[in-house]
């Protein structure tokens, strides 16, 4: 069985796509579409990796993502953000907050399927 | 409206510019030192050949020597180089405005319509950083093309994809490609709306100074104090937010024609010579009024020109009615030395000052100022100062030491300036008769 990587999105179809791209590069990915819960749903199911849309009902990607890093469970997955604002000062938020990556909507599926090797792998 | 100042003056003060000594010039044009002192100091006329030389001489054209430039025309042009970083000759542009007026009125329209569209590209960015309709439709619209490009994507690069998977995306993609044309329809829709009309040219502060300017600062309309603020908005070409100001503006201006009204105030203002503290004494007005209804009577040649400036205790210039000389660019910050952020330190306390410009004619004006505060009085509240600033240009010949103002530190020449906030633009530092 391939490594995990849990994808938090709110987006059906793209979470469809993003699972689909990915299960055919090896991995098992596990989907999430709500905010309120992601926390929850992280630590029972602690992944190799996270990918984390930025907003999404319920609690924003920021706020999930400072969770992540201050719980000693979960401090040290890899998460990419997404995104589809590309504003520098997201980005530097981001970063700041401990994401491993920051990508913008509309990526490819290409860099998405890349970006997961090389996070799990490093 | 050439400057006062005579063709003497300014042979002196572009000589003085050059660093030129007087009996070199003399030599140079083959007239005595005593000769050229007594046309700089205006006691022999000048012109003809002489002139041409001197002009000539001195790197300037004939015509600035004996016009001069026009002087609003001038305070424009310099305002324009402040707003930039500029390698501009600003130590000619009184040359320049003698000798182009066309072309020097095209730069200073040209900076106002940049300034216009910083002020329109500044409320669009925060229009898109912080409506939250907006943000959400935009969102909305990136979030279906990347589900679209994901879906289509998968279409195109997978192989062996089975004729359930191929149906399903398929389908995705079709519902993407509705939902996103709904978003879109919905996007410019809102963008249509009257709410993102935003005016290309003004902003609202802006808009309604205009509209007031067209009035000459006198709406005869509300004298009666007791107009329909609305109608008299819309008369005025007035809409969104400048309507809200205008509101705010009208209250105050009903007040004070109430107190003051126009044809007895205007009687009073004649017999104690435009006096405020005098006019306030009379009316048992408060100061303030005072000075804001000597700035909006009617328009008279018989009247001092007279400016008025409304700042808060921040320093930020809410209102500004200008007069030749004093026309601040909100843009590039105010001098601190004009009343109007003195009389900030006294509050309550009526502060009359002259002030004059570091330009070639010494341009002095007469200011009334004072520092009010604003709203009604509460506990525990610290109250926030409103000052209030007459400003009466060429003001009767005085002994008065008048007060070395500016108008911004970027175009202001004054080397010496303790107050300066940020160094003069090159050819404005050191430079004389600017």
């Amino acid at each position: 069985m391939g490594k995990r990587v849990l994808l938090i999105e709110d987006e059906p179809n793209i979470l469809e796509a993003i699972s689909f791209i990915l299960s055919r590069d090896g991995w098992t990915v596990h989907t999430h579409e709500d905010g309120e819960t992601a926390m929850k749903k992280v630590i029972g199911f602690p992944p190799d990796m996270i990918i984390l849309d930025v907003m999404l009902p319920g609690r924003s990607g920021f706020d999930i993502l400072r969770d992540l890093r201050e719980n000693q469970i979960t401090k040290d997955i890899p998460v990419m953000m997404l995104t589809a604002r590309g504003q520098e000062k997201d980005r530097e938020l981001a970063m700041r907050l401990g994401a491993n990556h920051f990508m913008t909507k509309p990526f490819s599926n290409a860099d998405v399927r890349d970006h997961v090797r090389s996070l799990i792998d490093a | 409206m050439p400057t006062q100042h005579l063709t003497g003056g300014r042979i002196r003060d572009r000589r003085l510019e050059l660093g030129l000594r007087q009996a070199a010039v003399a030599a140079a044009v083959g007239i005595s030192p005593s000769y050229l002192n007594l046309i700089e100091h205006n006691r022999r006329r000048i012109g003809g050949k002489l002139l041409a030389d001197i002009a000539r001489l001195l790197e300037v054209d004939a015509t600035l020597l004996t016009q001069g430039a026009d002087r609003h025309l001038l305070e424009r042009m310099r305002g324009a180089a402040a707003a930039f970083e500029t390698d501009a000759e600003i130590a000619r542009a009184e040359d320049i405005a003698a000798r182009f007026p066309g072309w020097s009125a095209l730069i200073v329209a040209q900076a106002r319509r940049i300034a216009a569209l910083d002020t329109h590209m500044a409320a669009l960015t925060d229009r898109i950083t912080h409506d939250p309709q907006l943000a959400n439709a935009l969102h909305e619209v990136i979030s279906t093309v990347t589900s679209i490009r994901s879906s289509a994507s998968i279409l195109v690069t997978q192989e062996e994809l089975d004729a359930d998977w191929q149906r399903r995306f398929h389908e995705n993609i079709h519902k993407d490609s509705l939902r996103l044309a709904a978003s879109s329809e919905a996007l410019v829709a809102y963008l249509e709306t009257p709410e993102a009309d935003v005016d290309i040219v003004q902003s609202p502060v802006e808009q309604l100074e205009s509209a007031l300017a067209r009035t000459g600062y006198h709406v005869a309309a509300l004298e009666a104090g007791n107009a329909d603020v609305a109608q008299v908005a819309r008369d005025l070409g007035l809409k969104g937010p400048a309507t809200v100001l205008f509101a705010s503006f009208a209250k105050q201006y009903m007040a004070d024609a109430r107190v003051l009204p126009l044809a007895t105030f205007t009687e009073a203002c004649r017999a104690l010579d435009y006096n405020p503290a005098q006019l306030a004494g009379e009316f048992g007005a408060d100061f303030a009024a005072v000075l804001r209804r000597l700035a909006s009577l009617p328009a008279d040649t018989s009247l001092p020109a007279m400016g008025l400036a409304i700042a808060d205790v921040s320093g930020t210039l809410t209102f500004l009615k200008p007069v030749p000389g004093f026309n601040y660019s909100r843009r590039n910050g105010a001098c601190p030395l004009w009343p109007i952020f003195g009389a900030l330190s006294r509050p309550t306390q009526p502060v009359r000052a002259e002030v004059s410009l570091p330009d070639a004619a010494r341009t002095r004006f007469l200011c009334y100022a004072i520092a009010q505060p604003q709203g009604a009085q509460q506990f525990d509240v610290t109250p926030v100062l409103n000052s209030t600033m007459l400003v009466v240009a060429d003001p009767p010949e005085s002994k008065a030491n008048a007060i070395a103002v500016g108008g911004s530190c970027r175009i202001c020449p004054r080397p010496d300036c303790t107050s300066r906030r940020e160094p003069a633009l090159i050819g404005i530092s050191g430079a004389r008769g600017l």
